[in-house]
């Protein structure tokens, strides 16, 4: 096999494995804002709180892992607790700057504590999986991608089957469908949303543990990353699960070809943009997306 | 003293200030103004300037945000653009500040209205996340497109200097009676402008936007024009920060800085040109004042530098998650509060 096709079948890799964290933080994303119609600008703070909390429960607590791992993922669902009494449900019926300004705020609250409590240097990650590359056919794997792809794959289908057949995911579905059917029929909606939040901060913290992996380290960069949910709910659809999960993996997909491809043309930062790119061209030709439901308001 | 509003005129019902007090009170506020660069310190007037660089921005975002309704987190892009312009324009063709900054101005403008152009088709939400993705590509731009703007290692600008006396407007000092100069105009541009025809039209698609067209108010027009006048005002600042920082870093147009101008907006109060004032100073004055408790606590502690440095972030969030909770109109509303409240003391009742 030619050299060219190697390098893209690596690209292709790393592409599909970044994607699926995208496409956990998007899960949570959506998640949101099917139940409660929030838009949370904040995605990559929840990553950085789940990182930066395995970080110290793991390597600066040395717990072992059997107690850090469930104490980390209780933090978040803590997290995902406060959040949605103290800062959201006040806010039900504002308009929707307010609901967008206050996910910034929380963010911002988040993003400082973290630094306040552990300063801003890059903490090394928990190696929970050997880096050394293996050969799939001709092209070099690394276990660490490998890994997270198929915990990724593993989560998404629990999910799946989670909301396609627990009673809660079936209540869950129906808030999101139509709140006030759903209460007529006995569906605590608050409850509801306050389980949408835990489930999108777990989510998130386990995307931030994944890439902590992924990546050897973690800093305040990791927040940075969280904004690539837009394009891929954008691309997937609003409010589609399903969108979420193509979407994460197209947009990881899109953005490991582009850096690979066009960066000695451009210099350099495709990655960083590409994504953004296609956002403005979905958002001009179809703003609901793949999957989601098209009731885009003309005026 | 004042107990009520008869107006017997359309005049008076017209007037900003309905009694001499204000008037005159605010001509000797501006006239002490003035006065400042003559006895304040340096760092005290670096942070007069940036405030008067960010009200100039708050009030294009205000109008925008506040009174159009459409939700723009791209406006560390418009003052990317006015900044850039002018510094490019100032040192590498060699124009003067008072053609640099218009140019950069209305260069700024025609970007915007290519920003505001989703906004026909978008709402809300959508174009909150078009105008994420504009901001994105724009600062991609700046960085990558070196020849221009010299990347990552910062674009000197000349000073501006004074035509005819060839005075250089090199310190804080000087610069700050430029940048004044333009806050005031500004200031009072934004304030009757929102009391027009047009500003009126801003409310109505604020406030529905399917209404307002029935009623005849184009949003075609009414939506670029609210976009162009938004990042004219954000071309403005812009400029002055060019000339006022004299080197540009595409860090200084960040995100983060999108997000205090939205947070100067919020705080100060949507749809207030007083709030946008408020909203600049508080936003800019909050790090000085974390800053220098930083500094004189590092006596006592020494740690505590970079612990207060980072409690920067959480208490800017607490504030605006606080102010949506508890003040949604933001200090503008306080103040108001409070003015009527000794207006009639003691006898409130």
């Amino acid at each position: 096999m030619n050299e060219h096709l190697v390098f893209m079948l690596q690209l292709l890799i790393t592409g599909v494995a970044v994607g699926g964290v995208y496409a956990l933080m998007a899960l949570g994303f959506v998640l949101i804002y099917k139940a409660s119609n929030v838009v949370n600008f904040g995605p990559g703070e929840l990553v950085l709180f789940g990182a930066y909390v395995s970080w110290a429960t793991i390597l600066q607590m040395r717990f072992p892992l059997y107690v850090a791992f469930p104490l980390t993922l209780l933090t978040s669902i803590a997290l995902g607790l406060i959040i949605e009494r103290g800062v959201l449900r006040p806010l039900i019926g504002q308009p929707i700057i307010s609901v967008i300004m206050v996910t910034f705020g929380f963010a911002s609250v988040i993003r400082g504590g973290l630094n306040m409590l552990w300063g801003s240097d890059t903490r090394p990650f928990p190696a929970l999986f050997s880096s050394q590359p293996f050969h799939l056919g001709p092209v070099p794997v690394s276990p660490v991608h490998l890994w997270s792809f198929v915990i990724v794959l593993l989560l998404l289908g629990g999910f799946s089957l989670f909301f396609k057949f627990s009673l809660t995911g079936t209540a869950m579905r129906a808030t999101a469908d139509n709140q006030q059917v759903a209460l007529s029929l006995g569906v605590s909606v608050k409850r509801m949303f306050a389980l949408s939040w835990c489930i999108a901060t777990v989510v998130s913290t386990l995307g931030g543990i994944i890439l902590g992996n992924v990546r050897g380290g973690v800093d305040f960069s990791l927040a940075d990353l969280g904004l690539k949910v837009f394009p891929v709910v954008i691309l997937g659809g609003l409010d589609s699960v399903m969108g979420a999960i193509v979407g994460g993996v197209l947009i990881g997909v899109l953005e490991n070809l582009s850096g690979g491809y066009l960066d000695p043309i451009f210099g350099g930062g495709v990655k960083e943009v590409a994504p953004f790119a296609v956002l403005v061209v979905i958002l001009l030709f179809r703003p609901y997306g793949l999957f989601g439901k098209p009731e885009i308001e003309r005026v | 003293m004042k107990c009520g509003g008869f107006r017997v005129s359309y005049r008076s019902d017209e007037q900003i200030f309905d009694t001499y007090t204000p008037r005159v009170v605010l001509v000797v506020f501006l006239g002490l103004l003035f006065t400042i660069p003559m006895f304040a310190s340096t760092y005290e007037l670096d942070v007069l300037n940036r405030i008067g660089i960010a009200i100039i921005g708050a009030l294009g975002l205000n109008i925008l945000i506040g009174y159009t309704g459409q939700i723009s987190i791209g406006h560390a892009a418009f003052l990317a653009v006015g900044a850039y312009t002018t510094a490019v324009l100032e040192a590498k063709i060699g124009l003067p500040f008072y053609l640099a900054i218009p140019a950069a101005a209305l260069l700024t403008a025609a970007f915007g209205l290519l920003f505001g152009l989703p906004s026909l088709r978008l709402k809300g939400l959508y174009l909150a996340i078009a105008t994420l993705a504009a901001h994105f590509i724009t600062s991609y731009v700046i960085i990558h497109w070196e020849r221009m703007t010299n990347g990552v290692l910062g674009l000197l600008v000349p000073p501006a200097t004074v035509p005819v006396l060839g005075l250089p407007l090199d310190s804080d000092a000087r610069i700050f009676y430029l940048i004044f100069a333009l806050v005031i105009p500004a200031t009072f541009v934004a304030k009757n402008l929102v009391r027009t025809k047009v500003g009126r039209a801003f409310i109505a698609i604020r406030d529905r936007d399917v209404a307002a067209e029935v009623i005849g108010v184009s949003l075609f027009k009414y939506k670029l024009l609210a976009f162009l006048i938004s990042s004219f005002y954000a071309g403005v600042a812009g400029g002055l920060m060019a000339y006022h920082s004299r080197i540009l870093f595409p860090d200084a147009f960040s995100l983060l800085v999108a997000i205090d101008y939205l947070a100067m907006v919020i705080i100060g109060g949507m749809g207030s040109i007083l709030g946008s004032i408020f909203g600049a100073i508080f936003m800019t004055v909050l790090p000085e004042v974390l800053k220098l408790t930083a500094t004189s606590l590092t006596g006592v502690y020494p740690q505590a530098f970079g612990f207060i440095a980072s409690t920067r972030d959480v208490i800017f969030g607490l504030a605006i998650i606080l102010f949506l909770m508890f003040e949604p109109q933001g200090l503008a509303r306080i103040w108001l509060r409070v003015r009527s409240y000794w207006k009639l003391w003691p006898y409130s009742y």
